[in-house]
């Protein structure tokens, strides 16, 4: 709430310095934080690999060689060149499969926070321009939703459509809709009170018009920022539900997928377990530290996590 | 090496060690919590284990290496000659468990076993309806119908009358659902108004007696002092639930437990080599199968499911599926059971004479499904591995053959009412009686919507059955089932898959140690060195 | 004050009747039948079926389910698994404190490790071990933690033999619960090594549970105690020449703990996620691991009372928080 209360001042400020172009200003913001310039880096690198996967991997992903079960990565004792990252434990090339899992990855984030920012913005609106009963039942919904913990209703809403990637895709998204329906509906509220919005509206602009046109636009940066955040928890989220077998099934490469089948080696095979996981760390981290950097460069004043 | 030495010192220190001298404890890495004590009330294996391998003794029990039925609680037995009549001589001067709870103020004798059968077969017994009331193994082992009375003669005599003949009656005896309990615990709980705790806190005659339980965590048995065949060479008993395979595994090696449960296919040759562990192995009393629907055409025509046969290359999926260890099945129940016709030829792996034979049967461009289950079962550790291998198979004699999975639920009831048409399906055996499988599986009567997803129904083969099932003479039983079996593999209602190998890894000082031929686990006769 | 309580608790109850409805609903849309798992490959005859379904009063229509269910739940009834045949609330109740002694010990790790560290970090800003702090924090934060956990069990319980590798106690104890409480059972029980066996088997899943909330806790710690330290207060306590310590103690830390309190509360439902993932790892006996195996057996009247008493928990906890929030702070009180 506070913020609304600092931003007429920071505009003040902006308009008192003649700002130039707000792309140009946004980069000179995002390119001083050393830690967000690196996130992006390596997100970009695994965007590449994603996308030339196809082209650039040593094998395909689902290949099975049979006289290389379990075979270690080539640096150690039992390695080979033609499997970098070793084999799993039906003779498949780790590295490739950790190339494809990426592309699953990305595909898993972007499907999910699409569907989750489209279905909470709309929510979100509706609620802070349908206020009474319509507002109650939507922010009450939302509450009965935020007290499950989120894996446990992913869990459940996975178990009820079915066992597979999208389905727990779709799960995700459900669970991460609360969060942006209150950030859409708060901001809305507190853009709807400012003068252009009346203005607007004494024009004669409909309420959709209103909530679409002139109030979204300006309620875009935390949403923007939750969604880069939300990117990385719905891969560690899309792994962990692979993990309890209720995300992609194998022979998807899906990391978390692949983790969970490679557990039964913890002890025999270091490289199927610890490759997977430090895939999606890194990934993660990126997001992470890209998304720090897009808040802090978007809007100082939303430094909370 | 070393760092397993450290380890045991840092155990040792902290108090920890599982191999002091004095009281001698076994530990037993099981897979999974109980659902509860009483074995009549439920039908899973890690039940059996927690309750009536351990706590209960029976009738009659199965020797392990051949599954012939040798005496329990009962030390003789005679069967009248119309197989109608079923008396029972009772040993005498068994003991029943002392526990905190309760005291039993005489020997075992007829009025527990009237008691243990009454109690599932009554529905006004004052116990029937505690727990719940559902008795799924004595239903299902068609009891209920079978029986027509349980009467005590005198104090160490019984006599089952049976409204028909049933052969393998004696050998549902030695089921883990017919465990004997206790009449007078039954009775003083009834009396306090507190039934339900004849479940919790169990009363047997068996080698152990619990001590405790603590769900998803432990359950603590002490060595029974009295028990009849002398007490057990352990003296606590201790199962420690882990579900994770590998965990369990690391317990095993770090000294945590001395036997485990279920090992993971792939840590078998590691458990081998390890000079620490004893790696035992048995041939499990189960089949994994694929089912052809018969009412579906082509399936109809029994040349399409003898090419099918021959198309399957059954070693590949021992290798993949089984990771090497299975047998190859040719018989609808494994070689461990009496009356397995080694005679019999497998269909041998040849994708030409799979097409002639289709061809001649005018069939081509056959489509199909094959169900495989979302689960890991005892025949068959992944379902969907196989239907991708035999899809591959199938594919090279020019039928093209669609995976298909449900949640198992529904699997179960789906492929039941018959909607597929071929599915993988498989069974382990109750009583290692010939008749649990060929009768449960493969009868008419099972073939409208019950086990016989096959859905095959052969007159010839039924009379054989049904012949078998009225004598309780062995040679002769043998030749039927014997002759049935040859019926089974030439007219193909299944592709008999494998047969999958029972592993028991256990450290090196457990001697005396049997495995189970239902795949169970019990610990009387086990000794730590 | 006393309408600020009515009206959060007057909230708290329809979402409480939501909660019932949902869990009521989500388990009867889950495919599968109960009935159908309880004796697998075998099958039972149709009658025996519809029979067994009548028992679990399956075959009612859902209002009168419902309904029945309800009063159930108002008398405190949660019904009984469909598994075990024994009393869901038994059950939960069982486990519940195996799950709460480990989501306690994670959050104290966190809350002991984190706030120290985001203190420090935030007076330090920019300082190298800000910058580690901060790092560490974020890998934390990004860290799967299945994942995590398996490492730690490779690293110290495989290759180290440092720490046992599941489980709460070593087996060799024996002793009554008393508390359920494995911390405070042992002691009680007096028997020597008991605690600290308790302790060696908690090490492990406390750092991978306490892993995700220690990286959130520092972080917020950082921004709140960083916006207070800039605020004129601080300032001017600074230019009266009072000691550092004196003015990050006494006034700075005492504002900048509102907020992180309220991050500390919003961790249980964090918490709990993962320890649905703790205890599948280091099979620790709690309700996480129960829901999801109840879950995948189709025990209807657990998942349902599982729910329910989760939620539950989570809402009385967000409650507590609410409300301490707003004791501590009276602007939020006003405002709302």
């Amino acid at each position: 709430m506070s913020a609304s209360i600092e931003t007429p001042t920071a505009q003040v400020q902006a308009q008192v310095h003649e700002p130039p172009h707000p792309l140009r200003e946004f980069w000179s913001y995002f390119s001083q934080n050393q830690g967000a310039v690196a996130g992006l880096l390596v997100f970009a690198v695994i965007c590449l690999v994603a996308i030339s996967a196809d082209f650039t991997h040593p094998h395909p992903p689902n290949e099975q060689f049979r006289e290389h079960f379990l075979q270690p990565p080539m640096w150690q004792e039992g390695g080979s060149a033609e499997f970098p990252l070793g084999t799993d434990a039906v003779g498949r090339d780790m590295l490739s499969r950790i190339m494809h899992g990426a592309r699953y990855s990305l595909v898993i984030g972007l499907i999910v926070i699409s569907l989750s920012l489209t279905a909470g913005i709309t929510l979100g609106l509706v609620a802070a321009f349908h206020r009474g009963v319509i507002e109650i039942v939507v922010m009450r919904t939302m509450d009965i939703l935020l007290s499950l913990p989120s894996l446990l209703l992913a869990v459940v809403i996975v178990a009820i459509l079915g066992p597979d990637l999208f389905n727990a895709m779709l799960a995700i998204s459900v669970v991460y809709i609360p969060h942006l329906v209150r950030l859409t509906r708060a901001a809305a509220l507190t853009e709807r009170s400012k003068d252009y919005v009346t203005a607007s509206r004494v024009a004669g602009a409909g309420t959709l018009r209103l909530a679409v046109v002139t109030v979204l636009p300006n309620c875009l940066a935390p949403l923007i920022v939750q969604a880069t955040l939300s990117f990385s928890s719905a891969i560690l989220d899309a792994a962990a539900l692979g993990f309890l077998g209720m995300g992609a099934q194998p022979p998807t490469p899906e990391w978390g997928t692949m983790l969970a089948e490679a557990r039964e080696f913890v002890l025999r095979a270091w490289w199927v377990v610890t490759f997977p996981g430090v895939a999606i760390l890194v990934t993660v981290l990126a997001l992470n530290l890209l998304g720090d950097g897009l808040r802090d460069a978007l809007d100082p004043k939303l430094k909370r996590m | 090496m070393k760092d397993r030495a450290r380890g045991l010192a840092l155990a040792a220190a902290l108090g920890l060690t599982a191999l002091t001298a004095q009281a001698k404890t076994l530990v037993y890495c099981s897979e999974g919590s109980p659902e509860g004590f009483n074995a009549s009330l439920y039908t899973a294996g890690t039940t059996f284990d927690a309750s009536s391998r351990q706590i209960f003794d029976r009738l009659v029990e199965f020797e392990p290496t051949n599954l012939t039925i040798v005496p329990g609680l009962a030390e003789s037995w005679t069967i009248s000659d119309d197989g109608l009549s079923y008396t029972f001589k009772l040993r005498a001067g068994v003991k029943f468990h002392a526990s905190r709870n309760f005291t039993p103020s005489r020997e075992f004798n007829a009025d527990d076993v009237v008691y243990s059968f009454e109690r599932q077969l009554l529905v006004d017994h004052p116990m029937h309806n505690v727990s719940g009331g559902q008795y799924e193994y004595f239903e299902s082992m068609d009891m209920p119908a079978l029986i027509q009375s349980i009467d005590k003669i005198d104090a160490l005599t019984v006599r089952f009358t049976l409204n028909r003949p049933e052969a393998p009656f004696l050998s549902n005896l030695g089921m883990d659902f017919a465990s004997i309990m206790s009449r007078e615990q039954a009775d003083a709980l009834l009396a306090a108004g507190t039934p339900e705790k004849a479940d919790l806190q169990p009363v047997g005659t068996g080698p152990f007696l619990l001590l405790a339980y603590q769900k998803d965590a432990v359950i603590r048995y002490k060595a029974h002092p009295d028990y009849w065949a002398g007490k057990a060479a352990i003296d606590d008993l201790i199962f420690a639930i882990t579900p994770d395979a590998s965990v369990r595994l690391q317990k095993l090696r770090a000294g945590e437990c001395h036997v485990m449960a279920y090992p993971n296919p792939a840590d078998i040759a590691s458990i081998r080599s390890d000079p620490a562990l004893i790696l035992q192995e048995q041939a499990g009393m189960n089949i994994g199968y694929l089912a052809f629907n018969t009412e579906k055409a082509p399936f109809t025509d029994k040349r399409v499911r003898q090419a099918l046969n021959m198309a399957v290359d059954k070693q590949a999926i021992i290798d993949a599926v089984y990771q090497g260890e299975g047998m190859i099945a040719k018989n609808p129940f494994p070689p461990t059971i009496w009356s397995y016709n080694e005679s019999i030829q497998d269909y041998a792996y040849d994708p030409e004479g799979a097409r002639r034979l289709l061809a001649e049967a005018g069939v081509s461009h056959l489509e199909t499904d094959i169900w495989a289950m979302p689960v890991q079962r005892p025949y068959n550790p992944n379902a969907r591995r196989m239907a991708e291998l035999i899809q591959s198979d199938w594919a090279k004699v020019g039928v093209t053959a669609r995976p298909v999975t449900f949640e198992w639920g529904e699997y179960l009831k789906r492929s039941k009412m018959g909607e597929h048409q071929t599915v993988l399906l498989g069974w382990t055996g109750d009583n290692g009686d010939p008749d649990n499988f060929l009768f449960t599986l493969l009868s008419c009567g099972a073939a409208r919507d019950a086990a016989n997803r096959a859905r095959w129904c052969n007159e010839d083969f039924e009379a054989l059955l049904m012949q078998a099932k009225s004598t309780a003479d062995i040679a002769r039983r043998t030749e039927y089932y014997e002759k049935a079996q040859v019926i089974f593999k030439e007219e193909a209602p299944w592709i008999t898959i494998a047969h999958s190998v029972v592993f028991m890894p256990m450290r090196n000082e457990v001697v005396g140690y049997r495995i189970d031929p239902f795949g169970l686990h019990k610990f009387y006769g086990v000794d730590l060195q | 004050m006393i309408r600020f309580i009515l009206t959060r608790v007057g909230l708290v109850l329809p979402t409480f009747i939501g909660i019932t409805l949902l869990a009521f609903a989500m388990i009867r849309l889950i495919p599968g039948d109960p009935v159908e798992l309880l004796v697998g490959e075998r099958g039972m005859t149709a009658e025996r079926h519809a029979q067994l379904r009548a028992g679990l009063g399956l075959d009612k229509p859902l209002l009168v389910q419902y309904a029945s269910y309800i009063g159930g739940v108002l008398h405190g009834d949660l019904g009984k698994s469909i598994v075990t045949k024994r009393p869901v609330s038994e059950e939960f109740f069982t486990l519940f404190p195996a799950t709460v002694e480990l989501s306690l010990c994670a959050l104290l790790f966190a809350v002991l490790l984190g706030l120290p560290a985001g203190i420090i970090a935030a007076v330090r800003r920019g300082s190298t071990f800000d910058h580690t702090v901060m790092g560490v924090a974020l890998t934390g934060y990004s860290m799967p933690i299945f994942w995590w956990g398996l490492l730690l069990i490779i690293l110290f319980s495989g290759i180290l033999g440092w720490t046992p590798v599941s489980g709460r106690i070593s087996l060799l104890f024996y002793f009554d619960a008393v508390t359920g409480f494995m911390l405070i059972d042992s002691l009680l029980s007096g028997q020597e090594g008991a605690f600290v066996s308790t302790l060696s088997h908690l090490v492990l899943p406390t750092i991978v549970l306490g892993t995700i909330p220690l990286a959130v806790i520092a972080r917020q710690t950082r921004s709140a105690m960083l916006e207070v330290l800039n605020e004129d207060y601080v300032r001017t306590a600074r230019a009266k020449g009072l000691a550092p310590l004196r003015v990050i103690g006494l006034h700075a830390l005492r504002n900048a703990l509102i907020p992180v309190v309220t991050v500390i509360g919003l961790q249980v439902g964090v918490l709990f996620s993962g320890a649905v993932l703790t205890e599948t790892i280091f099979a620790w006996p709690g309700i996480g691991k129960w829901l999801i195996d109840s879950i995948s057996r189709r025990d209807y009247p657990s998942v349902q009372g599982g729910i329910l008493l989760i939620a539950t928990t989570v809402i009385l906890v967000n409650l507590a928080v609410d409300l301490v929030y707003g004791l501590i702070n009276p602007r939020i009180r006003h405002n709302r």
